[in-house]
This record gives structure tokens, C-alpha cells and sequence, in this order.
């Protein structure tokens, strides 16, 4: 009889403890947890104000801009439809670079998403599943030609 | 030719595995000692096969054999010679040889030292070995196969990786595997105790140093991707819930619940079939974690180009090693029933706390890394889960383990009698109150509330284990080699969680614009850019800063971080500049030029952070000094001839 009822107090304790664990999982994912986003569908207004988030897509070749002797630099993101301006202002990862996939974090304020933190990639051949995937629905128009830049 | 060669002796490889799980498995089920008498033959010569291949590649990348494929893309005539045979494993394809070579040589260890084992059970467990070495190998050949030529062969190669030419890497990645493989071991020991239908407390003596001896490699393995990553990538940081470092932590966190239940089996016949579901879960993690990194499913600095086919063909062997581990489970273990009672504060008991703690600690880890591929897979909109969400999860369960292990150490088997070490118990909190606070208050200042908390515990966790060597040193008492080595793991964890807790409130750092002569203020310190200059190497070139480090305007240290260009990938490098000191490290990493003479500067003070490593280091130390405890080797040819209910239940 001892034995049995103190197995009944360790499963209650196991079952409170997972219950516990379980509720602590599903608030902590509501706070931290961040979605992604493409630039048409921050275009058409899906991101919830205020929320953290990230944005996917490739840097617009020759949209990187920096501010001379400062951290700041902005940069476009496009997903081909629709574009959406970035400000950053601390070190870029060393693959940053424009014409290539890049996923930030951070929020939109007034129109412009403010990062903090731009995602490194270390493989050229290398793409955010996301990005690829948001890239799919929305092929890039064909390469102009060389030397047209 | 020499490729071929290699290509040759990795298909007999594959049919020396196939040897060695049939005749080890049926010549165990048809108690025939002829078929059994094949598998140790099978085992050494798959050993040497698989060597060869290795030699082949090795051959190929050292006199620059651009004509293999894998050869030219992770190689150049720059690379020095010794990330020319680093590079062996420096992608996909290399890391699966190294693996599969990796398992051959704990089955070769495994071949040797069981003899004295049940001739029986010795060939199951290498039948099993040679099953999961057949799955590797098939892989290797059907999808990754080292030796594919290419042609034209070009003139040069397309280098190595800049991020892994290094010299951690020379050792992280055989270090790693040879825990995540390691765990194999245990696992077809786990099997071969099933199909045995026999499950006592000398198989636990058989499993505890082999099991050991992995979660000790895997202990440096784990610790030197952090350290790696800290310098190499400039994160400047040591752990950051990536999934691959997820990936690798996982099987360690059920590898050390599968140490401690162990234990338990051994010394009092408990835990029969949980330890076994323990042996499963380790090494279904190890593959799972292999899975994850190889198919690139999850965005990570591992990610290499994903190739679905590879994803799937891991999938299916994991699917098929763990439905089959979990069939037989379920079909045998209810056969091995634990009879002994226990105290709910004897040792037992804690360890049992351990175990579940421990696996609620792997699954919380396990949920914030698949959570991204779940929701995907549900179809619901993509998500992340970041650093923040484990830091506020993770010590859940971690904290109460910690606290648990300064009371479980005193405790004693059957029953705790932690009544009459209450003297212990006190001395030790009070010891941890004061030590610790004076740690937080006096050397730190107030952080977060996490932070004294995390420091008094792992104070209290290293005064708990010192008790006992010393009460033995004091009564003159032989220290076995399996105390000693319990007493530094716990020591090193006691090492980590105080290092952890100052690192995360005590860390000042700052990305800052600057010039020639300008500096940086971080508390105390002062980072001043002195000057730029070029620099070259072999197979690059790029700039070195000079950083002096002032404190209170003495100097104190200079930093030399470097940005490097590598030639032929054509990418750039952050080699970050470090000076330790005893208590912390001051770190300068370089941005960007950002015009106007001025460069991006991350600098970086953060305490006590080279003692995580450390601690890593403690722990491994500690796992090899137990897994080479007298009793292993003595004892064991003994037991075997004991029937399996006299042995155990004496010693610590």
C-alpha cells in the first residue's frame, strides 16, 4: 500500500510537472517566438503593428547605403514585387552583400524596417528556405545584360 | 587511380558490414560459434578498408588530385598542407567517410575488449555495429560518394571553407563524432540486451565505461564548436541555440541522464528499461542530429547546400534504426522488470530527479529546435525560435537539476539517510552563500536576479562534491579512479554554471565607429584603435588593427583582430583579436571600413567566459578517468562467471 501510493505521488508530481512545463513552453512561445515575413506581404499590411518579425528576401543590387563613419547603413529587400527599405546600425555580417538572400529581425516604424540582427550565411550557394521558397512564387525577372547595370 | 582504389576498398567496406551484421546477428540467434568466429575478421577488415579509403582521399587532397570532385571544391594549390588534410572532413561528403571510419574504429576497440563477454552477446553488438555501418556506407556510395571525378578537371581548386581553415577544426569534427558515434556503442549494447532477452547489472558494467568514454568526447566536442565559434566566426559569444549546436547538445543532455541511470543499474539492478529507452534516445539524436545538419532542413551557419535526396535517405534510416530499436523495446522490455525499492531521498531517487530533469532539459531543446520544421510541416506560417526563448526555458529545468545534485550527492543507496549528513549539507550551503554572494557582490556588482542564483548553485554544487574525496583522503581510503573522475565532472559543471551566470550579466560590449586614436569605453577599460596595417598570408590577404586595451588609462593588453580576404572563394573573414586573462577575456573584432579613416569596432569585456570551457574540459577528464576505473577491467572477467544477482550493491 506505501508503495503504491507513493507511485501515485510521483506520476501526480511527474503529470504536474510536465503540465507545468507544457504551460511555461506555450507563454514563452507566444513572447518569443517571431514569424516570417516577405516584402509583399509587409506590402500588403499581414505584420501586425509593433511586432517583431523577420523579413526574407534578396538585397536590391546597389541599394546598400552607409553613412560615411558611422554603423549606420540602409538597404532595400525585394522579393521582386514589392520592396521594402531597411535600416541597420551595427556590424554587418562579412557575407552581407547585395544581389544575395538575406533574413533580419527586427520591426517595421513608419514604414521602414528597423533590424537588429542581420543573419550571416556561410555557403554561397547557401539560401534561406524561406526566402527560396517566398522566391518561388515570385520568379526574379531575367538578368539584364551583362555591362546593362 | 589511388581514388578508385579508395572507392574499391569503401564498396568491400560496405560488404564486410554486411558480413559482419548477419553473421553477428544470425550466428548469435542460431548459437553458432563458426558464423560468430567470422565477425571479429569482418570487423578488423572493415576497419582497414575504410582506413584505406581515408588514405586514398587523404592522398588526393595532399598531392592536389583536382580530378575528384570533392577534392576540388574544398581544396586549393594555396591551402597548406595541414588544412589539406583537414579538409578531409571539411564538407558533406569527407564528414560522412569520417563517420563511417569513426564507427569502424569503436567497433574494432569493441571487438578487442569483449572478449571476456558472452560470446553470444559480443556478436550481437557488433552485428548491430555492422548494421548501422551498412546503412553509413550505402549512403556515402548511393549519395555522397568522396571519389566522384569530374571532367575536365579543373586547373585549381575552389578551396576550402575560409570559415573552417583553422586549427580547431582539425580536431572539432573527429572530436564530435567521436561522442555522436560513440553513443552507438550503447545502443547496439542496448540491442544486443534485448535480443538477449537478458538485461542484469553486469551488462551495466559492460555499457557504463563505453558510454562514458563517448559522452566525454562528445563533452570536448561540443565545447571546442563553442570555442571555435567564438573566435573564428567574431560572435563573440559561446553559445547561441543554433540548431546544429542544438543538434550536438541534445544526445549529450540524454547521454549524461543514460550515465547517471546507469549508475543505478549497475549498482542496484534499477532503471533496466528506462536505461534502455536512455541508450535509444542517445544515439536517435546523435542521428537526428547528423540528419539536421546534412539536409540543411534548418537555417543554420552549418547549412550547406540541401540536397533533398540526402535529407531523405537520413530520414529513412533513422526511421528504420529507431522503429526498429523502439519495436523491440516494445516488444522485450516489459521482460525486464527492477525489483529493488528505494527511499525517496536515497541515491536512487536523485537519480531519477537527474533523469527526468535531464530529459525534460533535451526535450525543451528538442521543441525550440523543431518547432520552425513542425509548424512548416503543418503548414502553418514559418516561424523562429530564438535565443530568448531557450535562456528563459532551458533553466527550468536545469536550475532545480543543479540544486538537486549539491543534496543528491550526499545521499546514500537504498536509502538517503541524508538525516545524518546534515552537517555536510549545511557547511556546504553556507560555504556556497558566502563564497558565491561575495563572488556576484563583491568582484561584479548586482546583474540579474538569475545570476546569484546560478553562482551560489554552481559554488554549492563543487563544495557538495569535494566532501566526500576529502572525508576519504582524510581516513586514509583509497580514492578509485570512478570517485575521482565523478567528483571533477561535477566539479566542472559546478565550474560552467558559475561561469555561465557571470558571463550573461557581466558582459560589457559595444559596436562602435572608429578612428585612428579614438576609443571605445567599457566600464573600467578603453579600447583605443591605434593603426591598421595590410597583411598577407598563403592564401589570403586583408588588414590587422592594433588595439590597445586600456584599464583605469594603464595599458593592459593589445589585440591584433584581422579582416582577411580569401582569394579564391573570394569571401571575407573576421579573425577576431583576444587576450585572456585568469579571470576574463577582452575581445576586439573588425567591421567594416566605413569611409572617413573610421572602421567598425565590436569590443567585448566578458568575464570567466574561458572557464566554460574549461569546464568542459573538466568534465571530460573526469568521464575518462572513470571510464578506465580498475573495476572494469578486473572485475568483469569475474562477473561473467557470477550469476548476476550476487554482483553489485556494494561501493559508491
Amino acid at each position: 500500500m506505501m508503495a503504491r501510493h507513493k507511485r501515485m505521488v510521483v506520476v501526480a508530481a511527474i503529470v504536474a510537472g510536465c503540465g507545468l512545463a507544457a504551460f511555461l513552453a506555450m507563454q514563452a512561445f507566444r513572447a518569443n517566438v517571431m514569424f516570417f515575413f516577405d516584402p509583399s506581404q509587409v506590402a500588403a499590411g499581414e505584420v501586425p503593428a509593433g511586432q517583431r518579425f523577420r523579413l526574407g528576401g534578396m538585397v536590391v543590387k546597389g541599394s546598400i547605403e552607409k553613412t560615411l563613419g558611422t554603423l549606420d547603413v540602409k538597404f532595400l529587400v525585394t522579393d521582386y514585387k514589392h520592396t521594402v527599405p531597411v535600416t541597420y546600425s551595427k556590424i554587418l555580417p562579412d557575407l552581407f552583400r547585395d544581389g544575395q538572400g538575406v533574413v533580419a529581425h527586427g520591426t517595421m516604424q513608419r514604414g521602414v524596417f528597423v533590424a537588429d540582427e542581420v543573419l550571416a550565411k556561410h555557403d554561397e550557394k547557401y539560401m534561406p528556405p524561406e526566402v527560396a521558397r517566398s522566391l518561388k512564387d515570385n520568379p526574379p525577372p531575367p538578368d539584364p545584360a551583362p555591362g546593362a547595370t | 587511380m589511388i581514388p578508385e582504389l579508395g572507392q574499391f576498398a569503401l564498396i568491400l567496406a560496405l560488404v564486410m558490414s554486411g558480413v559482419q551484421a548477419f553473421f553477428g546477428l544470425a550466428g548469435a540467434a542460431r548459437a553458432d560459434a563458426r558464423w560468430q568466429a567470422v565477425v571479429r575478421p569482418a570487423v578488423a577488415g572493415q576497419f582497414v578498408l575504410i582506413s584505406t579509403a581515408i588514405g586514398a582521399l587523404v592522398h588526393a587532397f595532399v598531392s592536389f588530385d583536382f580530378s575528384v570532385l570533392y577534392v576540388a571544391s574544398n581544396s586549393n594549390s594555396a591551402l597548406p598542407t595541414f588544412y589539406r588534410v583537414a579538409a578531409l572532413w571539411g564538407a558533406h561528403e569527407g564528414s560522412l567517410l569520417l563517420w563511417a571510419w569513426i564507427l569502424s574504429l569503436w567497433t574494432l576497440a569493441v571487438g578487442a575488449f569483449s572478449r571476456h563477454l558472452p560470446a553470444s552477446f559480443a556478436s550481437r553488438v557488433m552485428g548491430v555495429l555492422g548494421f548501422v555501418s551498412a546503412g553509413f556506407l550505402i549512403f556515402t556510395l548511393a549519395t555522397s560518394n568522396p571519389f566522384e571525378r569530374i571532367f575536365p578537371v579543373p586547373a585549381d581548386g575552389r578551396d576550402l571553407n575560409p570559415v573552417l581553415q583553422d586549427p580547431a577544426l582539425a580536431i572539432h569534427p573527429p572530436l564530435l563524432y567521436m561522442g555522436y558515434v560513440g553513443f552507438a556503442v550503447a545502443f547496439a549494447f542496448a540491442c544486443a540486451a534485448m535480443l538477449e532477452g537478458k538485461l542484469d547489472q553486469v551488462w551495466a558494467r559492460w555499457t557504463r565505461p563505453w558510454t562514458t568514454l563517448a559522452w566525454a568526447f562528445l563533452s570536448v566536442g561540443i565545447a571546442l564548436g563553442s570555442w571555435w565559434a567564438y573566435y573564428e566566426l567574431g560572435w563573440g559569444g559561446y553559445w547561441f541555440w543554433d540548431p546544429v549546436e542544438n543538434a550536438s547538445f541534445m544526445p549529450w543532455l540524454v547521454g549524461t541522464a543514460l550515465i547517471h541511470s546507469l549508475a543505478a543499474t549497475e549498482k542496484r539492478g534499477l532503471f533496466k528499461s528506462w536505461t534502455l529507452l536512455l541508450a535509444i534516445l542517445a544515439f536517435s539524436l546523435s542521428l537526428l542530429g547528423t540528419f539536421l545538419v546534412r539536409s540543411g532542413v534548418l537555417v543554420s551557419v552549418h547549412s550547406f547546400a540541401a540536397d533533398p535526396t540526402r535529407g531523405m535517405f537520413i530520414l529513412a534510416f533513422l526511421v528504420i534504426v529507431i522503429g526498429g530499436a523502439l519495436t523491440l523495446y516494445a516488444w522485450r522490455a516489459p521482460l525486464l522488470k527492477s525489483t529493488a525499492g528505494f527511499d525517496g531521498s536515497a541515491r536512487e531517487a536523485f537519480l531519477l530527479y537527474n533523469n527526468i530533469l535531464l530529459v525534460a532539459a533535451a526535450a525543451i531543446v528538442f521543441i525550440g529546435t523543431l518547432a520552425p520544421l513542425i509548424a512548416d510541416a503543418l503548414g502553418m506560417p514559418s516561424i523562429s525560435v530564438g535565443t530568448p526563448w531557450f535562456t528563459r526555458l532551458f533553466p527550468v529545468a536545469m536550475l532545480p537539476l543543479l540544486a538537486l545534485l549539491g543534496v543528491g550527492i550526499h545521499a546514500g543507496w537504498k536509502q538517503g539517510r541524508l538525516a545524518t549528513q546534515r552537517r555536510r549539507l549545511g557547511i556546504g550551503l553556507a560555504l556556497a552563500l558566502v563564497i558565491g554572494l561575495l563572488i556576484v557582490f563583491a568582484a561584479y556588482g548586482p546583474g540579474k536576479w538569475l545570476t546569484p542564483v546560478g553562482v551560489v548553485v554552481g559554488v554549492w554544487i563543487i563544495v557538495s562534491s569535494l566532501f566526500d574525496p576529502i572525508d576519504r583522503l582524510r581516513r586514509r581510503l583509497s580514492l578509485s579512479r570512478a570517485v575521482l573522475g565523478m567528483t571533477l565532472a561535477h566539479i566542472g559543471i559546478g565550474v560552467c554554471v558559475i561561469a555561465i551566470s557571470t558571463v550573461e550579466s557581466y558582459t560589457i560590449e559595444r559596436d562602435v565607429p572608429l578612428a585612428r586614436g579614438e576609443s571605445v569605453a567599457l566600464g573600467r577599460y578603453a579600447y583605443r584603435f591605434d593603426s591598421i596595417e595590410p597583411l598577407e598570408g598563403p592564401n589570403y590577404d586583408g588588414v590587422r588593427a592594433v588595439v590597445t586595451v586600456l584599464r583605469d588609462g594603464q595599458p593592459l593588453a593589445v589585440l591584433h583582430p584581422e579582416k582577411r580576404n580569401y582569394w579564391v572563394q573570394r569571401s571575407t573573414m573576421t579573425e577576431a583579436g583576444i587576450h585572456s586573462r585568469w579571470n576574463m577575456d577582452l575581445f576586439a573584432a573588425l567591421g567594416d571600413d566605413l569611409g572617413a579613416g573610421r572602421w567598425s569596432v565590436r569590443a567585448q569585456v566578458r568575464p570567466l567566459i574561458d572557464y566554460v570551457w574549461l569546464a568542459a574540459g573538466l568534465m571530460a577528464l573526469g568521464g575518462l578517468l572513470a571510464a578506465s576505473d580498475r573495476r572494469y577491467k578486473t572485475r568483469v572477467a569475474a562477473a561473467s562467471a557470477i550469476p548476476a544477482t550476487a554482483v553489485g550493491a556494494s561501493g559508491s
